[in-house]
Order: C-alpha cells, then structure tokens, then sequence
C-alpha cells in the first residue's frame, strides 16, 4: 500500500511536470501575452515591449518555450509573492485568486455535501424495492433533471425565484454596496447556485447508489444476513449501503475534480466571484500570469482527486490488492 | 449464412422455424420499449420539422416579423404574430429555433460519427495491442475524464484557433467545422473506453480465436467479428456523443464561445445564449423555448441511447421475439 502511494507520488511529479508544460504552450500560443500586454498598454514603446518580455521570460521559438516555462516554474515554486503580476491592472494575483478559491469551495463544499448525502439517500430509497412507487419516481426524475444542463437549470431558476416571484437575489454574495459580513444575507445569495449544482449532483448520485445498491442486494453475504433473520432495514444498513459505498467512493472522489466544469456555468450565471468567474474573466483578458497558477492547481488537485479514487478503492474493499 | 443454414437443417428435422436475424430480434426488443418508441417518434418529429425548415419556418432567419416602421417588434411576447415571441431585434424566434436546432443537429451528428469513429479505431486497436500504447491511452483518457471539461474546452478553443495550419483545416473559431472538430476531441474518448473493454471482453472468446486460428489478420478480426458484435455499445456511446456535442455547443455558446454562424444562420447555442439577457429581464420566452427545445432532444436522444442498449443485449430478452 504505502509502495503504491510513493511510487504513484513519485509518479506525478513528471506526470505535472510534462501536462503543465503543454498548458504552458497552448496558453502562450492561444492568449499571446505580448499582445495582451500591447492591447492593455497601448503606445506603448518597441523597448518597453522587449523589457517586458525580458522581465517575465516570454522567450520565442519552441526552445524557447522550454526555457520559459522552467524559468516561470521556478517562480512560480517560490510562492505567490514571486508571482508575476496580472497584465491587466497589474494586480496580485493570488489574492484574488485566494478569495476566489474561498468562494467556490463554500458553494462546491455545501452543494457537494447537500448533494451526495441527499442522492445517496434517495437511491437507497429506490433500491428498497425496484420497481415500486418510490423506485419508479426517482429513476423518472433523476432521468429528467439529470438530462438537463446546469445553464438551462440556472437560468430558468434564477427567472422564477429571483425574477418573477422576487424571493430570492439573483445573483453575487451580497447586494451591491453590503459592507462586512452578514450570515444570512450569504446564505440567501447562496439558495440559488448551490441548488442548481446539488440537482446535477443529486440525481447523477441517486441513479448511481440504485445501480451500485441492486449489485450488492444480490451478493450471497445479503442472502447469508436474511437466512440470519435480520431485519430488512438492518440488512441494508449493515450489509448493502456499506458494500455500495465502495464503487460510489471512487465515483465521488473523481467527480470532485469534474464539479469546477459544473460551476463555472453556474457562477457565471448569478455573478458569483468563484474560480469560474476568475477563469472566464482572465480567458477574456488574455492573461497568462493570472490563468497559469489557476490552471496549475486544478491539474494537481485532478491528479490527486485521481489518486484518492484509486486509493479509496482499495482501502474499503480488501479484495483489491495495488502493487 | 448461418441463419440460412440452420433453418435448412430445421426444415430437415421437419421443424417449422422461421429464424429471425440477430438486428430484427433488437428491433422488436427496442419497439417493445414504450419510452424509446415515444423518444424515437418525438424526435423523428423535430427532425422532421427541422430537416426542410423553409416549409416550417414562417419567418426567414432573419426575418422581422413587422417592420419597425409599423410598430415597435422587440421583445414581443408570444402571439398570433410571432408563436414563440420575437428577439431583441424583432425576429421570429420559432423560426429561428428551427434553423437553429438543424444546424446544432448537424453539429451534433457530424461531431457524434466522428467521434464514434475515432473512438472504435482506437479502442479497438488499444484493445489489441494491450501493453504500452493501452497503458498510456487509459492513463491519458482517465486524467482527461477528470479535468473539468470546458476549462480544458475553452483552453484548446484558443489554442486551436491560433494555429495557422489547424485553422486552415477546419476553419476559424466562429465555424462550424472548427466546433465539430473541437466536440471530437472530447468525444471519442468515452467511446474508445467503451469500445476498449467490450473488445477485451470479445478477444478471448472461441469464434475469435478460431478466426485467428484461419489466419484472420487483427485488421479482418476487428472488421468482421469485433466491431459488429460490438454495435450495441458503438451506437449507445454514438448517441451519448451527439448529447455531448449539443450540451458542448450550447455550453460554449452560452458564453459566447460558440460558433457565430453570421447572416443566415443561427444555432441552438446562440439561441441559449439570449436566454441569459432574457432571464434577468423576465422574459421567459426567450427562456423556455430555446431551452425546451434543448432539454427535449437530450432527454430523446438519452431514452433513444437506453433503448438501444437494452435492444442489443440479448440477455434482457427474456424469451420473446
């Protein structure tokens, strides 16, 4: 076990290494920073332009690609103060990129949480009986809202709640001009966009947990719990939620890294300041000092969610040996 | 061939079989299926209202309905005029669903075909070859799954659309082809995955053996044996792929990534993509029709995609047909 996680450990570190440095290039190619830099400082002089260049290593050619990415590697490592700054506004950028992590991690944490404890619970009630009412209603209406996007969802939420009955507002995490922190005012804002991701997450769970619940109810440890004489409700808390629980962990530990995708859709819809909203508006400013350390920290955490999947596998089912 | 001959040898044991073939039997099975005949019907319906759109379509794409020198034609809700309401410039907007859902069905079944393509090629091929190059692709496809997708989508939009040689191929950023081809590059990977492990499962089995025992090349085993006993699969990843091509477009449409198809055009996406504006100031036709319409032919295409699996996978059939 522990030489599995160190060789994957070790592993990794190339792995980032060699998908970073192609982001580097397809950012550079895609958002060339000079002409951002020439858009965002117009009249601006030849001499300052190659200064630029020189001070945040934007060598050309491929060799010089490579010897721009180590350099901005090795400033990158340094931490956030060794950061280049934004090309627009010549701001930090990791405080904002900071409050922007903040601010996703409360809406992905609570719509996370709300989600796969209400899918799995929803699922488990559909497996009691397949083919019963309950069963019946949820596969519908997972099948429905699970077949929706989360910007038509989003968009006509925010139309009914926010617009037309006007409980909820309808988009940001205060009103404009809310000074310091008020508990409520942040949860009223939140209602909307942490419903929109929870529907996604919930009815993707609750079609899961079904599927997983059903494979275990017919495995002979199940049939061994019924011929003990256990009751039902204990047979599928001790013998069946536990057992389908090992596929879902995985399935949970590698859809944490896709929820990003998710939520940049949803930020985008109710102005929510989260990492989505800091991609899309530094995808539009062409900034490569601002997109690469946001780029960075989602492929590492994708690889270590990657990880986690692998891990939680073996760790809850002790068949499964990793060598 | 082989029907033939086993219905001669029932007809000489005097056994009145009529032997059906293996797709008749799948066809019966996904007829029986009541959510996949509706889903099939429904969408025959929209295809067939959108394949020939100026028979349709009471306005052209960009049409007015009034002109604006005989009253004011923005925003109009939906009325004996305009069915569906009209846009922020007076255009018809169920015409412009039409016109808009056939080109974003046409992306959405170009980029769906060729990412089965793709897809087979390699899952079959890495199937096969095992070792290295299958080590590498699941390794690589497993990392891509992960990544959130329209980061990476919009990463290698700009990406693309800066490389001169690419774009010569397939077009700027505003084009269809270059969407198509975008759709691609995320599709076939879950098609390869599928693919790989039904071919893996295939691999051992008797009949493949014997064809290799004949001395059938890997080029003539996957052709005639491995991909056709796959087809349950390669048309249920097919149809998840036209899904993912309409959400991709509509997704990087909605923010204003999309394909720009000009004058004369328009797509589902840039529909959706109104529907934003249209929210926050409450007019839900702007919503509801684009949307519906979006969410209708995913929800088909799914139920269409089930049907079809269960129709292949003769162990569902429990001894009827």
């Amino acid at each position: 076990m522990l030489r599995f996680i160190v060789r994957r450990l070790l592993w990794m570190v190339p792995t980032i290494i060699f998908i970073t440095f192609t982001v580097y290039v397809m950012v550079r190619i895609g958002w060339n920073p000079v002409e951002s830099y020439k858009r965002n400082n117009t009249r601006v002089t030849e001499e300052k332009i190659q200064q630029y260049k020189e001070a945040n290593f934007l060598y050309d050619g491929f060799g010089g690609y490579i010897r721009s990415y180590f350099k901005w590697l090795h400033s990158f490592i340094q931490g956030p103060d060794e950061w280049q700054r934004t090309i627009k506004g010549r701001a930090d950028v990791w405080t904002e990129l900071r409050y922007s992590i903040f601010n996703t991690l409360r809406l992905a944490g609570t719509a996370s949480v709300l989600g796969i404890t209400i899918g799995i619970s929803i699922g488990t009630l559909a497996a009691r009986k397949p083919g019963g009412i309950a069963d019946t209603i949820v596969n519908f209406f997972a099948y429905f809202i699970g077949a929706i996007p989360p910007f038509v969802s989003g968009v006509v939420l925010q139309l009914i709640f926010a617009i037309e009955l006007g409980w909820l507002p309808d988009g940001r995490v205060y009103p404009p001009g809310n000074q310091g922190f008020d508990l409520w005012l942040m949860i009223k804002h939140m209602i909307l966009p942490v419903t929109v991701v929870a529907i996604q997450t919930i009815s993707a769970y609750a079609r899961f947990m079904r599927a997983s619940l059903l494979d275990v109810r017919s495995m002979d440890y199940v049939r061994t719990a019924r011929a003990k004489g256990l009751g039902e409700w204990t047979i599928l808390r001790r013998h069946g939620v536990r057992n389908a629980m090992i596929p879902m962990a995985t399935v949970i530990a590698l859809d944490l890294g896709q929820l990003i995708g998710g939520l940049i859709i949803t930020e985008r819809i109710f102005n929510y300041p989260g990492v989505g909203a800091y991609y899309i508006k530094h995808v539009f400013n062409g900034d490569l000092p601002a997109l690469m350390p946001f780029l960075v920290l989602l492929i590492i955490s994708v690889l270590v969610f990657n990880l986690l999947a692998d891990l939680s596998y073996a760790k809850l089912d002790p068949r499964i040996k990793l060598g | 061939m082989a029907d033939n001959s086993t219905s001669t040898l029932d007809a000489a044991e005097g056994l009145d079989v009529a032997s059906k073939r293996p797709v008749v039997l799948a066809l019966g099975r996904y007829w029986r299926n009541r959510g996949a005949a509706i889903a099939t019907v429904l969408f025959l319906l929209v295809l067939l209202a959108v394949i020939v759109p100026s028979l349709t379509a009471r306005y052209g794409v960009d049409e007015q309905v009034i002109d604006i020198s005989e009253g004011a034609n923005q925003f109009l809700p939906p009325s004996k005029v305009a069915w569906m309401g009209t846009d922020d410039i007076g255009r018809d907007i169920y015409s412009r669903l039409i016109y808009g859902t056939r080109s974003s069905l046409f992306i959405g079944a170009m980029a769906g075909i060729l990412s089965v393509v793709l897809g087979v090629a390699i899952g079959v091929f890495s199937a096969l070859r095992g070792g290295r190059f299958d080590d590498f692709i699941m390794r690589a496809t497993d990392i891509f799954i992960a990544f959130p997708f329209l980061v990476a989508a919009i990463l290698f939009r700009q990406f693309l659309g800066e490389v001169g040689w690419i774009t010569s191929i397939i077009g700027d950023r505003s084009s269809f082809r270059f969407m198509i081809f975008l759709i691609t590059i995320f599709g076939w990977m879950t098609v390869a995955r599928l693919v790989r492990s039904q071919v893996l499962a295939l691999k051992e089995r008797e009949f493949v053996e014997a064809a290799r025992a004949v001395g059938a090349s890997n080029l003539r085993i996957s052709v005639t044996h491995l991909i056709p006993n796959s087809i349950g699969p390669i048309l249920v990843s097919f149809t998840i792929a036209v899904v993912g091509g309409l959400v991709i477009e509509s997704t990087l449409a909605f923010f204003g990534l999309g394909p720009q198809p000009g004058a004369g055009n328009t797509s589902l996406g840039k529909l959706i993509e109104l529907s934003q504006e249209g929210a926050r100031q409450g007019r839900w036709w702007l919503v509801a029709y684009p949307c519906g319409m979006l969410v209708l032919l995913a929800v088909c295409i799914n139920f269409i995609g089930d049907g079809l699996r269960d129709a292949f996978d003769p162990k569902l059939d429990k001894g009827k047909g």
